[in-house]
């Protein structure tokens, strides 16, 4: 995206900062996009650096629940999308990676501290994924709330997140109706596989609308990050235009959202019933179900490849030198 | 636990020949001709390029924001230099 | 209850095609388990892309199959319902990963294979496999290059990488030969034009594969014994334990559709 070496955040004094601050906020609030090497206080830095990796992070663990399942997918058409979407999630990383490190921030700094159990990721991952169904239901759901989440983030005030996110929601719009196909396969055949389906729903249903982040009136991030445009709806706003708009989804596949006080209101809005956000926060918290192998698999693949990484670098020095020895001569 | 830096590369991909090569992002690898192999997995996966540069992202010099005013507020006066400076009759035509 | 194999008429043509397709789904299955685990992020990008190109070959050469053989198997009968002693595939590809080392060199030695074998069969008399082999010299062509680069970092790496390196070369070794021979069945399709004699493609298979390894100040191995079976479903045991997982869905629930 753009060099980390742009970015040594500079310091100034106090009152320059606030009038640096308040030019910064005039800019924000006329829409202007804020690039990497723009003055920028320290706090919205900071904000961008923990949100564009958390998210990173979430991409690259949310590969793993998937991809159990890559080995396994029931047709080679199906092996075939999955592995490509799964591959789409690792790209999305990268990208969302090298858009943190625009910030001044270095992949490896931010891998580390998600090895170390420092950083957070999306809570859903941390869900197993039991039947063939749950790809069905992560592609519908996970990836249709994520995508409610990433296209307002599409116009974040931050330049190079903003440019990430236009890629990633423009790559992943198959992977909603991948998952959706999938549902509908399973909804359409067998009563084995219907009973797949629906207990995948059961499973994922209130996990996926925890993904939207606790009620307003509990988010800590929220002011500052609507002030500085990174965020443009409330958590709340999202979940219910997730909810509204799958509803009818679920309705079409002859699923029953495992919600028995969900009705619609006067407005046409389905409303949920209560969340169980002590859930939440365990999982948020390392007790999720699978918190612990998925970060076993992350600092596995980590320890197993580091080998491969000196290796890589010792060889790109010794062509330096060679090379450098070669132009002497 | 630190891990060494592997350095970044920066990405430029030329989508269709007749067009410049446009920057696009970044990866990671330990030199250019992972670099180039890298580039083609993470940024052509749907076609979207016929060819691409890399280059190591500690070479690029970039121009410092702060001194937005002195390096492009001069130019904005100089409209002698676009087309519509000069006035043309219509009967003319086109020119 | 669960789904049963079919039974497959191998025909000449028949089988020759589901070797090769047989080679493609196998390898490319194994590149595939490394999805998400790979040693650097960009690399996870490169094993899923290999992968996919030869799930993708494999789809095509299925498809070809079931349209010789003229009965009601489709790719994925050919893919979930036929158990390890009708698989086809060479005993190269079905080698478990084992660490990077050991993916890569596998990679280098089937792709510096798969390269001249699918150039040479683009002068097929046969179109369909003509066709599909102008697509995969071109995926071959890649993925040897991208092999050849890691297998040559690695031997030439650290004292470590250049060990395992090695180590790879060694084990490996003994499963290239078996893509260089030749039996009964195929001798008809190679004079008929329909299939190439693949041992011709050994000495420039040898030139390409030397020439890597000496970048990577690799040793060749000097032992010539070459374990054969595959070709005739007599695989190593590391192959049912794919299949298990492979067929899992389409064995545990009989006819259904996905």
């Amino acid at each position: 995206m753009y060099t980390q070496a742009l970015n040594s955040p500079e310091e100034g004094s106090l009152a320059e900062d606030a009038v640096r601050a308040s030019r910064f906020q005039s800019r924000i609030d006329a829409e202007e996009r804020i690039e990497p090497n723009d003055w920028m206080p320290s706090a919205y830095r900071k904000t961008l650096i923990r949100q564009i990796s958390q998210h990173a992070h979430s991409e690259i663990v949310g590969m793993l629940p998937e991809g159990n399942w890559i080995t396994r997918a029931p047709s080679l058409r199906r092996k075939a999308a999955l592995l490509a979407k799964v591959q789409d999630e690792c790209g999305h990383g990268l990208y969302l990676y090298a858009a943190a490190e625009t910030l001044g921030a270095s992949r490896e700094e931010l891998v580390d501290a998600m090895l170390a159990g420092k950083a957070k990721y999306s809570s859903i991952f941390n869900y197993p994924t039991l039947t063939w169904a749950d790809i069905g239901v992560i592609g519908w759901l996970v990836d249709g709330a994520a995508i409610m989440n990433q296209i307002p983030l599409c116009r974040c005030s931050y330049g190079p997140y903003a440019r990430a996110m236009i890629r990633v929601c423009k790559e992943e719009s198959f992977h909603q109706r991948q998952g959706y196909e999938i549902m509908l396969t399973l909804c359409r055949g067998t009563a084995e596989q219907k009973a797949m389906a629906q207990d995948a729903l059961n499973r994922w249903w209130w996990p996926v609308l925890m993904m939207f982040g606790p009620p307003d009136q509990a988010s800590q991030h929220s002011d500052t990050s609507t002030k500085w445009k990174i965020k443009r709806f409330s958590n709340d706003e999202l979940r219910q235009k997730f909810i509204d708009a799958t509803v009818p989804q679920a309705q079409y596949l002859g699923l029953t959202i495992p919600d028995p006080e969900m009705k619609q209101d006067e407005q046409g809005h389905w409303v949920h019933g209560p969340i169980d956000w002590n859930e939440f926060k365990q999982v948020l918290a390392g007790n999720g179900p699978c918190n612990r192998d998925r970060l076993a698999a992350r600092r596995k693949a980590h320890a197993d490849g580091a080998w491969v990484r000196e290796a890589a670098a010792a060889y790109a020095e010794k062509r330096a030198r060679r090379q450098m020895a070669q132009a002497a001569e | 636990m630190a891990t060494p830096n592997t350095p970044l590369w920066e990405v430029f991909i030329r989508s269709r020949n007749g067009l410049a090569h446009k920057h696009c992002g970044s990866l990671h690898a330990p030199d250019a001709t992972m670099a180039l192999q890298a580039a083609r997995d993470l940024y052509t996966r749907r076609g979207e390029g016929l060819s691409i540069w890399v280059v190591p992202s500690s070479a690029i010099t970039a121009s410092d924001p702060a001194d937005k005013g002195m390096m492009f507020e001069p130019a904005e006066s100089k409209i002698y230099r676009h087309p519509t400076f000069y006035e043309v009759p219509e009967e003319v035509g086109h020119m | 209850m669960t789904a049963p194999s079919i039974t497959v008429s191998e025909t000449p043509l028949v089988l020759y095609t589901l070797r090769r397709a047989d080679d493609a789904l196998i390898l490319g299955h194994r590149l595939s388990e490394w999805c998400g685990h790979a040693p650097m992020l960009e690399e996870d990008m490169a094993l899923s892309n290999m992968a996919l190109d030869l799930i993708g070959q494999a789809r095509e050469l299925y498809g070809y199959a079931a349209k010789v053989e003229g009965r009601d198997n489709d790719e994925d009968n050919f893919a979930y319902l036929r158990d390890v002693r009708q698989y086809r595939n060479l005993l190269l590809v079905e080698r478990p990963n084992g660490d990077f080392a050991h993916t890569m060199v596998r990679q280098l030695f089937y792709a510096a294979f798969a390269d001249l074998y699918w150039r040479g069969m683009m002068g097929s008399t046969d179109a369909t496999l003509a066709a599909i082999a102008a697509k995969s010299e071109k995926e071959c062509a890649y993925h040897l290059r991208h092999a050849s680069e890691w297998v040559i970092r690695l031997g030439d790496g650290t004292d470590e990488s250049h060990a395992r390196a090695q180590g790879a070369v060694d084990d490996l070794w003994a499963y290239t030969g078996e893509m260089f021979s030749v039996d009964e069945a195929e001798r008809g399709l190679i004079d008929a034009g329909i299939a190439i004699d693949p041992t011709m493609l050994l000495p420039e298979w040898l030139s390409i594969v030397s020439h890597v390894a000496r970048e990577a100040t690799l040793v060749l191995p000097e032992n010539d014994w070459m374990q054969q079976g595959g070709r005739d479903g007599r695989h190593s045991e590391h192959l049912g334990h794919l299949l298990s997982e492979l067929q899992h869905m389409q064995r545990s629930f009989p006819g259904a559709t996905w």
